[in-house]
């Protein structure tokens, strides 16, 4: 709970909304504000969240409660090694403008995540170096995890590579 | 062998049934499918009765292709390639539900059945196939390969 209120305090407005689920501390961060906050939780003494656990998305399409709110929600998981302690951190994109700043500055692990949320979800990572898919293949049309992705289209099958 | 130390047969059945009991197989095996390969292939279910005890990993080897797991669009290509490699005359096993149809990975990535890629010879169903399915299935390609016409 300290940890919320520190970055309430320290990021005012920037934070839109903090849980604590039985000691499951989430925080909702506006887009301009991420970096920072990022960049705050990993160089901060007391936080030092050195690993990035995970980069993922959600999308809210037609989600009970939120049929009107930004379709998709970036979720970063940080855990301290030194601290031993978590901190969830989520940002709200429009689908009409998907995109977040690259955290690859802060934790190098970032690429390939970021590349698997592009693949996955088509949230565009900007200053990312090298936005590819990660696990499909250049030929595949669309971001199958997005729940307006028909479950049984089929893609046209890839040549022998050659 | 018969009365005078010979007997006779037609040469397509004679090759038919030398290559019946000697199967080479390559496992192209992917996914959950190869523990009841596995099964298959050792002591207890003994499928050198069959003549196809000895697996070949190179394709160029092999006789019969077992197709073992789902098969993603991303490996296609891969399995194509060592269907390609194979040298006639030659063989394929749909092994399990995955490959013979796609099985309940009906969604983005995974080949809904290996024969949009590649002929087969048999299919042999099941989330994984019983050992016991996988010998019948052995047993109808052990018929099918004694009955083929032989092109010299």
């Amino acid at each position: 709970m300290a940890i919320l209120d520190e970055l309430r305090r320290r990021f005012g407005d920037a934070i839109v909304e903090t849980e604590d689920h039985r000691g499951d501390l989430t925080a909702i961060v506006r887009r301009d504000a991420l970096l920072g906050v990022l960049a705050h939780c990993k160089d901060d003494g007391a936080l030092a969240f050195d690993v990035l656990m995970d980069l993922t998305a959600v999308d809210y399409q037609k989600f009970p409660g939120r049929e009107d709110g930004p379709r998709f929600e970036v979720v970063y998981h940080l855990y301290s090694i030194a601290r031993n302690h978590r901190l969830r951190l989520k940002v709200r994109v429009d689908e009409d403008d998907a995109r977040v700043p690259t955290a690859m500055g802060l934790w190098p692990i970032a690429n390939w995540l970021e590349r698997e949320v592009w693949d996955m979800f088509g949230v565009r990572f900007e200053g990312h170096p090298d936005l590819r898919r990660l696990l499909l293949y250049e030929e595949f049309v669309g971001h199958p995890l997005r729940k307006d992705y028909p479950i049984n289209r089929r893609q046209p099958l890839i040549g022998p590579a050659s | 062998m018969g009365v005078g130390g010979f007997f006779t047969s037609k040469l397509d059945e004679a090759i038919g049934w030398a290559r019946k009991y000697s199967i080479f197989q390559y496992p192209f095996v992917t996914a959950c499918c190869g523990i009841e390969y596995m099964a298959t292939a050792c002591s207890h279910y003994d499928i050198d009765r069959f003549g196809a005890g000895l697996p070949r990993f190179s394709p160029r080897q092999a006789d019969v292709l077992f197709v073992v797991g789902t098969i993603s669009h991303k490996m296609a290509p891969v399995l194509k390639r060592i269907y390609d490699q194979m040298t006639e005359p030659k063989w394929v096993v749909a092994f399990g539900v995955c490959t013979c149809t796609g099985g309940f990975y009906d969604n983005y990535a995974t080949v809904q059945g290996i024969d949009t890629i590649i002929p087969v010879d048999v299919y042999i169903p099941g989330c994984p196939p019983r050992p016991e399915s996988v010998i019948d299935g052995l047993m109808k390609l052990q018929d099918k390969i004694a009955a083929q016409v032989q092109r010299y």
